[in-house]
């Protein structure tokens, strides 16, 4: 029988369809987020548009996360301190930044003008900081499983947060900033009061953008050689590496890439409150897109974003109960738990599960 | 080394703590060769198996497949050298596809990075269709192509032991090692099995090592055979040669004088322990 590297040469796609196949997603990505922007936004009133944004980066982070939690079955409970670095490094970059080359503290320039880029840049740095941090926990990951990897990424998170706490003051005053180089301001990241007065650049467009730009690649990723190696150190580790898998470089893999959108959620993050502040960053947060991967589903793409959308969404919902809301929410979740253990969509997609097929079938038939 | 060994194993190995699993263990399997390994319960075969692919790493001893030394290296580079393997306990990914299942061990075989993965370059998309088409085509050698859809941890046991095989052989291995492929089943999916093994010899080109427990299999479809017992080897040779033994017989009775030994090594496979 031919091997794989014998059948490749047959089977090359045609190079301009596949580069269109490529690029389409991304181009649709970008379409979508615009028009949530710019129609979706202001029609449903400036209280749902927040709630509408908290949604998309909660399906950043939670999605980033569920390539680690979900496909490679590491359970990584310190994703807040990817998401502290990124915002660090991006709020570094705009803050000092929009100071020393803008002049202003403010917002700078139009709609992808040089401030928004600025901005732009400051998510990709982010998100590579964070993925730098990703290698190093990675690293000292690989021969822990289970409650004990759990506890080292705890551990990570902590540490990144109490780091956070001990930087310098941050130097609020334009003139004190200017006399400085972007260097030498690079540890003045407010300390325990938090990174303040971050230009408020994060806006549905860019949080959407990267949220269906994380859904393209984690949906590649899953449904690809790379990806199906992950799976199969979730599902057998032994059999795994029997199979020639290496299991240590796949961790890692999922580390990095989670840690990469973590970082650029924790950009986007900080960017809306303005403001960063270890504290709100600390164990909780890494719980909360914990409970949201499992709630989804672990592993399933399309469990994310319904276990995001929901868990942001309820506690608004339940505003009406008062004090007593998030009681509610706590059952809620203790519900869904023994309703459906494996979470709402279980490993599978959407349109993986029978009903999907149903439905599909009836519409097929109906069409014919 | 000759040309003509696809693994050659010299004196290796192991104990665990005061315990010899295995010692002085050596073979060499020719190519294209059914080479089979036997002993009672507790023999130490699975753990040959375990240090061949690198679970364990032999005390002492060298592993060579062609030109390569194999000992000391971690499993997944022996299983991209050219060992493949299946498991006494089935290791399927349970809640992957049969076909995914497959997949995962044909992809190995992939050179496109993480990058290439996730811009879906074209040398990606040709490789996951290579993949794929190679997968299919394996799950048709062991007839299981219609349930390429199933969970494969809900296949039924004599399809879950073709699917081990399928996945190893989608690894493109020059080596196969079998670790009781046939336990627990039937007459029927017995003789099924029995001609699926000789056929992939040719087939795939692969030399086998196969631990069984059905002494009327093993003295069928092998060419050579080792007997071992408490880790230590005890016989070496043709079926007949085995049969006649009266150190395998000991071993496998206790009594050193039985009159008929052929019936007793058939009852072996009554005590077998998964």
């Amino acid at each position: 029988m031919k091997s794989v590297q014998e059948r490749v040469a047959a089977l090359r796609p045609n190079p301009a369809v596949s580069i269109g196949q490529s690029i389409v997603p991304f181009v649709v990505a970008i379409a979508l987020a615009f028009l949530i922007d710019k129609f979706v936004g202001p029609a449903i009133g400036a209280t749902w548009a927040k709630i509408l944004l908290d949604v998309g980066i909660a399906i950043l982070l939670a999605g980033s996360l569920n390539v680690v939690n979900g496909y490679a079955g590491q359970f990584s409970i310190g994703h807040a301190g990817f998401m502290l670095v990124g915002g660090y490094a991006a709020a570094w970059l705009t803050f000092y930044g929009s100071v020393h080359w803008f002049g202003t503290k403010e917002t700078y320039g139009g709609f992808l003008g040089d401030g928004q880029l600025l901005f732009v840049g400051g998510c990709i740095l982010g998100g590579i900081i964070a993925a730098l941090l990703g290698v190093l926990v990675g690293l000292p990951s690989l021969r822990l499983r289970g409650d004990y990897l759990a506890i080292v990424t705890l551990g990570f998170g902590e540490i990144v947060r109490v780091l956070g706490q001990i930087t310098d003051r941050q130097p609020k005053n334009m003139k004190v900033i200017k006399e400085q180089t972007m260097g030498e301001l690079a540890n003045n990241l407010g300390g325990a009061e938090g990174f303040s007065q971050i230009p408020g650049y994060t806006t549905l467009f860019f949080v959407y953008v990267m949220a269906f730009v994380l859904l393209v690649l984690a949906y590649r990723l899953k449904y690809s050689s790379k990806g199906r190696e992950l799976l199969a150190v979730r599902e057998n580790e032994i059999a795994a590496e029997a199979m020639g898998v290496d299991t240590t470089r796949a961790k890692v893999v999922a580390f990095v890439f989670s840690a990469f959108f973590a970082g650029v959620g924790g950009s986007l993050y900080a960017h809306q409150l303005g403001a960063l502040d270890p504290k709100e960053l600390g164990f909780m947060k890494s719980i909360d897109l914990v409970i949201i991967v499992v709630i989804g589903g672990m592993g399933s793409i399309t469990g994310i974003v319904l276990g995001a959308t929901i868990l942001v969404v309820l506690p608004e919902v339940f505003r009406s109960f008062a004090d007593y809301r998030m009681i509610v929410y706590a059952l809620a979740l203790v519900m869904v738990m023994i309703l459906r253990p494996q979470g709402i969509m279980g490993v599978q997609e959407l349109w993986e599960t029978s009903l999907w097929r149903k439905l599909l079938g009836k519409f097929r038939g109906a069409a014919k | 080394m000759s040309a003509n060994i696809a693994l050659s194993i010299q004196n290796i190995s192991i104990a665990f703590g005061g315990l010899k699993a295995v010692s002085e263990f050596s073979m060499e399997l020719p190519r294209g060769c059914l080479y089979g390994l036997i002993g009672p319960n507790g023999a130490g075969k699975t753990t040959v198996f375990n240090l061949l692919t690198g679970v364990y790493k032999p005390d002492t001893g060298s592993v060579g497949m062609g030109k390569m030394r194999i000992d000391g290296k971690k499993p997944n580079q022996i299983a991209r050298a050219g060992m493949a393997r299946t498991f006494q306990n089935i290791r399927l990914f349970g809640e992957l596809s049969v076909l995914d299942n497959v997949r995962t061990a044909a992809g190995i075989r992939t050179r496109s990075g993480l990058f290439r993965t996730l811009f879906r370059s074209p040398l990606h998309v040709a490789e996951e269709r290579a993949v794929t088409e190679r997968s299919l085509e394996l799950l048709d050698v062991l007839g299981i192509r219609h349930r390429r859809d199933e969970q494969s941890k809900s296949l039924p046991y004599g399809d879950q032991r073709r699917l081990e095989i399928a996945r190893a052989l989608a690894t493109e291995p020059k080596v196969l090692l079998l670790d009781e492929p046939v336990a627990g089943m039937n007459t029927q999916e017995k003789m099924e099995m029995r001609g699926l093994i000789q056929s992939l010899r040719e087939q795939f080109g692969v030399s086998i090592l196969l631990i069984e427990h059905d002494m009327g299999l093993v003295m069928d479809i092998c060419e050579q055979i080792t007997v071992i017992d408490h880790g230590v080897t005890i016989a070496k040779g043709s079926p007949k040669e085995i049969q006649g033994n009266p150190a395998v017989i000991e071993a496998y009775l206790g009594v050193p004088d039985e009159e008929d030994p052929i019936p007793a090594a058939d009852r072996a496979p009554s005590e077998e322990t998964n």
